[in-house]
C-alpha cells in the first residue's frame, strides 16, 4: 500500500506536504495516535531516524523521520503548535528509545515540552541558560559568558496532565542520595572528547549513566541560518571530522537534490572513493584508540602508521589533513592528483599485505577477547529502538546499511558485503569496523580503475537560492547514519538546516549497554561504541 | 652576565619575534647575576627539554595532536610526549580545539588547578579566535578572554609541523626566563591584576 494512502486510512485529516520530501503533518492532538499506529501496525516504522525541532515564525513543532527495518520504507510526520509561551507535545519516547534523548535536544533548543517524556532537562546548554537558542525571536546576547560552575540538578522534569487536565510537573530522580555517584569528564582522555558522565556505581557494577552533552556545542545549526548554501558546507567537515568528507557528501547531495543539480560520472567515482579512504582512515584510528584505551601502545602506532599514508592521499588532492573542504556543490574543489591511482593502489597492497599484524596483536590477544567477547551486550531490538545505526547496529544484527539500502553516489555499481555479525558485544562492533576496512578496499579496488575522464563539476552560480521545501539526504559515514535536512524558504539561506548526529544515539546507548558491566570496562565499551563528540554537539 | 643569548634554537631559523626581543632587551637592561645567571640557564634547559603537556582537545585538532604523537612526527625528539591527565603535574595547557561557553569554566579551572611556572598554548583558529564559529552564541571567541596564552599557533587545523613551530617558540621562551624570582612574580604580578580587574 502507498504510504501516503497508510497514513490517510489512520489518519483521514493528515494533509501532505510535497516540495521535497513527502511529510505528514497532523495536528498535535491527532500525532500520538497516528505516531501509535505507524509503529505498531502493519510495516512497522520500528527506526526513528531522526526528530527535528522547527520554528517557522509563528509555529513551534517537530519532524519525525521514520523507516521501517523490514522494508526500508521511510515516511516524515510533522506537527506544529501555535502556542509559543507554552509549547507541549506528546512525547513518543515509550516507542521509540532514542526519543527520549532527541526530546531533550528539541526541548533544549526549542523550548517544546514534552509530556510524559522523564527527563526534560536541558542538554546541551547550562541547566540556567536563558531562552531557546534556535527560535527565530531568540535574543543573540542574552547569554553573556558565565565562568561560574555549573550546578547539576539532580532531578529532571516530567510534565503530565493530570485528571483535571492541567499540566504537572512530576520530579524525577536521576540519582538518589544514597547513590555513590562517580564523575567522568568532561576533560578526560578516554572519553574521546568532552563528554561528560555521571554515573553511577553499585559497587564496581554501573548502575546509571547519566550522558552531559553541549561541552563542544558550538552553535552550527544556528549560524547556518545565516550563511548563503556553499558557506554552509565548511561547517559540516567541523562535526565528525573522521567522516569529514561523508559528512559534506550529505549536505551536497541534499542541495543538489533540492536545485536539481545533476553531478558528472566522474565527480560520483572520485567521491565515492575518497568516501571510502576515508572510511579506512576513520576505522584505522579508531583501532588505534580502541586499543590505547584498553592500555595497549603498539597498536596505537600500527594504525597511524598506517593512516598517515591515507592521509597522504587525501593530502595531494585536496590540500587539507584532517579538514579537507573537498566537496562542492555540484561536484568536487578541484581534479584528482595526476599520482592518485597509483597511491592508491600501492596502499591497498600495503593494508592488504600487513592487516594481519593489527589481528596478530590484538584480536586474538587473550586479554583483549577477555575483555571484549560477551561484554557490553546490545540486543537488536534495543539497537534498533535506540537509533545506534553503523557498525554498532550492525553488530547486533541490524541491516542498516544505507550504502545498501538507500544508495547514492556509486554504491549501486558496485559489489560489497554489508558486514552484519550478530554477537551483539562490543567485541562484534570491533570486528564489524575491521572487515569494513577490507570491504572498503574491495570498493575502492571495483572503481579506481573505472574513472570515466570527464568535468569533475558543473559550474553553480555563487549565490545558490533553494526552491521552498524541506529536503533531507543521508550517507553511511564512518560511524552511522548522518542525514543533513534543509529547511528552505525561497531564499539563499536556509531557515532550518540540521544535521542527525550519528554519535549521539551512541551515547545514549552507554545507559543501556553499560548497565550491569564493571566500570573498567565502560571505557573500553565507550571505544568500541565509537562516537565523536563534536558532532553529538554540534 | 649581559647580553643572555637563546641556547640550542639557531636564531635564524626563526621568524622575528618581538614579544622575546623585548624580553631580551629588558633583561639586558637589568643585567643578571652571574651565578644565578648560570644556575638560571641551566634549569631553564631542563625545563624546556622536559615540557608535560595537559591534555585538553576538545575537537578537530586534537587529532593532529595524536597524529603527533605517533611515529612519523614523533614529539618525543623534543621532549614534549610525555602529557598528563592530571593539571597538578602538568607544566604547560595545550588547548587544541573550540572552546564553549559551557566549558570556559572548566578551562579555568583546570588551569587555576596547574602549579607555577605554567603556560598555555592556544592551538587551532577556534582557540584564537573563536575560528570558523566567530558568531555563534555559545563559543568563546578566543581563550586569551579566560587564560593568558604564551603562544598562538594558527591552522585549521595547524599542520603538524606548526604545532612544532609552536612549540619550539615556547621552548625558546622559557630558556630565556629568569627561574629565580622572575617566573614566579611574574605569576603573582599577574593575579594582583586579575584580581583588581574583577
Ligand atoms: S581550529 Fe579548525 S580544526 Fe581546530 S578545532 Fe577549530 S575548527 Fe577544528
Amino acid at each position: 500500500m502507498d504510504i501516503k494512502d497508510r497514513i490517510l486510512k489512520l489518519q483521514p485529516e493528515a494533509t501532505f506536504e510535497e516540495q521535497g520530501d513527502l511529510i505528514a503533518v497532523v495536528a498535535p492532538g491527532k500525532f500520538r495516535a497516528l505516531m501509535e499506529a505507524l509503529r505498531n501496525e502493519g510495516d512497522k516504522m520500528d527506526y526513528l531516524r531522526e526528530i527535528m525541532g522547527l520554528d517557522n515564525g509563528t509555529e513551534l513543532g517537530a519532524v519525525y523521520y521514520l523507516e521501517s527495518t523490514a522494508t526500508y520504507e521511510q515516511i516524515a510526520v510533522k506537527t506544529m503548535t501555535p502556542d509559543r509561551e507554552n509549547p507541549m507535545l506528546p512525547s513518543v519516547c515509550d516507542l521509540w528509545k532514542t526519543a527520549e534523548i532527541k526530546e531533550r535536544e528539541v526541548y533544549d533548543f526549542f523550548g517544546i515540552r514534552f509530556l510524559n517524556n522523564p527527563d526534560m532537562r536541558r542538554i546541551f546548554l547550562r541547566e540556567d541558560w536563558k531562552g531557546y537558542p534556535l527560535r527565530k525571536d531568540y535574543d543573540m546576547n542574552s547569554n553573556p559568558l558565565n565562568m561560574e560552575n555549573e550546578v547539576n540538578a539532580d532531578e529532571g522534569d516530567e510534565f503530565v496532565i493530570d485528571s483535571y487536565g492541567s499540566v504537572e510537573d512530576l520530579k524525577n530522580k536521576i540519582f538518589d542520595r544514597n547513590d555513590f555517584v562517580v564523575n567522568i569528564g568532561p576533560q578526560h582522555p578516554s572519553t574521546h572528547g568532552v563528554l561528560r558522565l555521571r554515573t553511577s556505581l553499585e559497587g564496581e557494577m554501573v548502575k546509571k549513566i547519566d550522558p552531559v552533552c553541549g561541552y563542544i556545542h558550538r552553535g552550527i545549526e544556528k549560524m547556518a541560518e545565516s550563511m548563503t548554501y556553499p558557506q554552509t558546507l565548511a561547517m559540516t567537515d567541523r562535526l565528525d571530522y573522521l567522516s569529514a568528507n561523508q559528512n559534506r557528501h550529505a549536505l551536497c547531495m541534499c542541495i543538489e537534490k533540492a536545485c536539481g543539480i545533476e553531478i558528472p560520472e566522474r565527480a560520483k567515482y572520485i567521491r565515492t572513493i575518497i568516501d571510502e579512504l576515508q572510511r579506512i582512515d576513520s576505522h584505522l584510528l579508531y583501532y588505534s584508540c580502541l586499543v590505547m584505551d584498553m592500555g595497549g601502545l603498539t597498536p596505537f602506532f600500527y594504525g597511524f602508521r598506517d593512516r598517515e599514508m591515507v592521509l597522504d592521499i587525501l593530502e595531494d588532492t585536496t590540500g587539507g589533513r584532517l579538514i579537507q573542504n573537498y566537496y562542492v556543490i555540484g561536484g568536487v574543489q578541484a581534479d584528482l592528483h595526476p599520482e592518485f591511482q597509483t597511491k592508491v593502489k600501492a596502499f591497498i597492497k600495503h593494508l592488504r599485505g600487513i592487516i594481519h599484524e593489527y589481528h596478530e596483536i590484538f584480536t586474538g590477544n587473550v586479554i583483549a577477547r577477555e575483555r571484549l567477547i560477551k561484554v557490553g551486550m546490545l540486543s537488536r531490538e534495543d539497537a534498533i529502538s535506540l537509533g545506534t545505526t553503523g557498525g554498532t547496529g550492525r553488530a547486533s544484527g541490524w541491516h542498516n546499511d544505507v550504502r545498501k539500502h538507500h544508495p547514492y553516489g556509486m554504491y549501486d555499481q558496485v559489489d560489497f558485503k554489508e558486514i552484519v555479525y550478530d554477537g551483539c558485544d562490543s567485541f562484534d562492533r570491533y570486528m564489524v569496523r575491521m572487515d569494513e576496512i577490507m570491504e572498503s578496499m574491495n570498493i575502492i579496488e571495483q572503481l579506481i580503475d573505472r574513472i570515466p575522464e570527464g568535468d569533475y563539476k558543473v559550474k553553480t552560480k555563487p549565490i545558490i537560492k533553494l526552491p521552498a521545501g524541506t529536503y533531507s539526504a543521508s550517507v553511511e559515514t564512518s560511524r552511522g547514519e548522518f542525514m543533513a535536512i534543509i529547511v528552505s524558504d525561497g531564499g539563499k539561506s536556509p531557515v532550518r538546516l540540521h544535521f542527525r548526529s550519528t554519535g549521539l544515539p551512541l551515547v545514549h546507548a552507554l545507559d543501556t549497554v553499560c548497565r550491569g558491566n564493571k566500570i573498567a570496562d565502560l571505557i573500553a565499551i565507550g571505544g568500541t561504541l565509537d562516537y565523536v563528540i563534536p558532532d553529538i554537539d554540534r | 652576565m649581559k647580553e643572555p643569548k637563546i641556547k640550542s634554537i639557531p636564531y635564524s631559523e626563526f621568524k622575528d619575534n618581538e614579544y622575546l626581543e623585548n624580553m631580551v632587551a629588558e633583561l639586558n637592561k637589568d643585567g643578571v647575576n652571574v651565578i644565578v645567571g648560570k644556575l638560571d640557564d641551566l634549569i631553564n634547559w631542563g625545563r624546556s627539554n622536559s615540557l608535560w603537556s595537559l591534555t585538553f582537545g576538545t575537537s578537530c585538532c586534537a587529532i593532529e595532536f595524536m597524529a603527533l604523537g605517533a611515529a612519523r612526527y614523533d614529539m618525543a625528539r623534543f621532549g614534549f610526549e610525555v602529557t598528563r591527565n592530571s593539571p597538578r603535574q602538568a607544566d604547560m595547557i595545550m588547548v587544541l580545539g573550540t572552546i564553549t561557553y559551557k566549558m570556559a569554566p572548566v578551562l579555568k579551572r583546570l588551569y587555576d588547578q596547574m602549579a607555577d611556572p605554567k603556560y598555555v598554548i592556544a592551538i587551532g583558529g577556534c582557540t584564537i579566535s573563536g575560528g570558523p564559529f566567530k558568531n555563534s552564541y555559545h563559543v568563546v571567541p578566543g581563550i586569551d578572554k579566560i587564560v593568558p596564552v604564551d603562544v598562538y599557533v594558527p591552522g585549521c587545523p595547524p599542520r603538524p609541523e606548526a604545532f612544532y613551530y609552536g612549540m619550539m617558540q615556547l621552548q625558546r621562551k622559557i630558556k630565556l626566563e629568569r627561574f629565580f624570582g622572575g617566573v614566579n612574580r611574574k605569576e603573582k604580578e599577574e593575579d594582583i591584576q586579575d584580581e583588581s580587574e574583577d
